[in-house]
């Protein structure tokens, strides 16, 4: 479950960055993909669709944000919390 | 300070064909473009014929990222601004970016992104909606778009009016140009409203034909319509000489006028009196009109008081100028429609050939003009005038003079 968690999370974000997944480690930043705003939007929405979860992402102030998307091993950490809180 | 003003790039996505050599082929060549609908599921509609611009798909043109911010309509109106700016081969360097106009007709805008997330939240109870369903519905995204893409830095705007939408925006912007405001413009109109939603929501109206748009035909019965966009670019004669432009027509006059009538209803005395506005303000008598792009949708209402007004506005002339509808070949695309109409009227000008009405069967006397039915004509047009008369009686007419150099 936790691997396939980090997989499709790896999936959607490099959907959005147009990058092989097997690029992206636990260390690898939002900036580091050189993501903007408007595909971290998509990101969150893509983690929303798929673990039908509701992503607390403000766009406004990212980082005032209780979720954080920092680097991936925090993306995942986020996700993984909200999957728990859920069931 | 009044410029003259000339039309220097032309493109054109519609049901004849993308591009301005399929679209005008299509029109010389009297070819109906509308046909049984493919693009979605028919089945609970009563009528199933529109003019689609089938042979369109963003995926040739767009990536997936793209697309994921453009809806059809701005899909539509980026192929045509790209084929508009080439032809013309204008380059828009920082200063001129400063000083060119991008203003665009749409009256429904991103309308098939809104049916098809409005059919998530409502039908589908989804509770989330793809975070760009703002950025792709808002009316004014495909003047964004373009200004983007070419670096368009100056008035940036679109105008909805309905059916008289394109018409408006290329006054505004033969404005902003025959004013010394703007050296340039890119202009003309873009709508998609062809969806579930809008099609529905075209039925209500019951003005709508179930067979075929037969303009000014005695065996006319309702609109049919059509998606599209066509694109001009617009220059002050001395930019555009001074840089060694190939001159498409020019745009010499400009009229626009309110009803105060009806919503739906036409009067005669609010087109009559755009028409006459455009002609004064082209400095054009009646005579020197050789061509009329009607309005034309082909509901009984709407061709008999453009043939009245016609007469009234040119007197003797009306029995000499050639008249014709394109929406029987690309159908009503609303928001596009005058866009795509201002190319059939240059292609007149410009190239001297009339586009015919198609689907004529019988002549109608309350008519009484050369509707130029089906087939295509060859003749000399030294000026000409296209009309918009939209629901809510808002009528926008334009006068256009062939360049003779």
């Amino acid at each position: 479950m936790t691997e396939d968690v980090a997989k499709r999370v790896a999936a959607i974000i490099a959907e959005q960055a147009l990058v092989e997944p097997e690029t992206i480690t636990a260390t690898t930043t939002v900036e580091d993909l050189g993501l903007d705003s408007l595909a971290l939007v998509e990101v969150v929405f893509g983690i929303e669709e798929a673990f039908d979860v509701s992503v607390p992402y403000n766009a406004n102030d990212p980082a005032e944000s209780d979720f954080k998307l920092g680097n991936f091993g925090e993306i995942v950490e986020g996700v993984k919390q909200l999957i728990a809180e859920k069931s | 300070m009044t410029r003259r003003v000339v039309v220097t790039g032309i493109g054109v996505v519609s049901a004849l064909g993308t591009g301005y050599r399929d679209h005008t082929d299509g029109l010389k060549d009297g070819r109906v473009g509308i046909a049984e609908i493919s693009g979605f599921d028919t089945e609970r509609l009563m009528v199933k014929i529109a003019g689609e611009a089938k042979q369109f798909a963003g995926e040739d043109h767009f990536t997936r990222s793209e697309i994921a911010l453009l809806d059809r309509v701005s899909q539509f109106a980026l192929i045509a601004a790209r084929e508009a700016v080439d032809q013309s081969g204008i380059s828009f360097d920082e200063a001129l970016g400063q000083r060119t106009a991008t203003i665009l007709g749409s009256a429904m805008g991103g309308l098939q992104t809104q049916d098809e997330n409005y059919f998530n939240v409502y039908h589908d109870m989804k509770n989330r909606v793809h975070p760009f369903i703002v950025p792709r519905l808002m009316n004014n995204a495909p003047v964004s778009q373009i200004s983007m893409v070419h670096g368009l830095m100056g008035p940036a705007y679109v105008v909805s009016t309905a059916c008289s939408s394109s018409n408006h925006a290329i006054g505004q912007a033969f404005h902003q140009v025959r004013s010394g405001a703007m050296d340039a413009a890119i202009t003309g109109g873009t709508e998609a409203l062809l969806c579930f939603g809008g099609m529905k929501a075209w039925e209500g109206l019951r003005v709508m034909s179930k067979d075929a748009c037969r303009p000014f035909s005695k065996t006319r019965n309702g609109m049919v319509l059509g998606e599209g966009a066509a694109i001009l670019v617009l220059e002050s004669l001395d930019h555009a000489q001074a840089r060694g432009a190939e001159i498409l027509g020019e745009i010499c006059g400009f009229g626009m006028t309110a009803d105060a009538g009806d919503i739906v209803q036409p009067t005669e005395d609010g087109p009559a009196r755009a028409m006459r506005q455009a002609l004064s303000d082209g400095a054009l008598n009646p005579e020197e009109i050789g061509y009329i792009n009607a309005h034309g949708t082909a509901t009984a209402m709407n061709d008999r008081v453009e043939a009245s007004v016609i007469k009234q506005v040119l007197g003797g002339q009306a029995e000499k100028v050639m008249v014709s509808s394109t929406k029987s070949m690309h159908g009503h695309a609303i928001g596009g429609a005058g866009a795509l109409e201002a190319v059939a009227t240059l292609m007149a000008l410009n190239e001297g050939v009339v586009a015919p009405t198609a689907g004529h069967e019988e002549d109608d006397p309350q008519i009484g003009l050369d509707v130029v039915p089906n087939q295509a004509r060859h003749a000399r047009i030294d000026a000409a005038l296209s009309n918009s008369f939209a629901f809510g009686g808002l009528n926008a007419v334009i006068a256009m003079r062939r360049w003779a150099g």
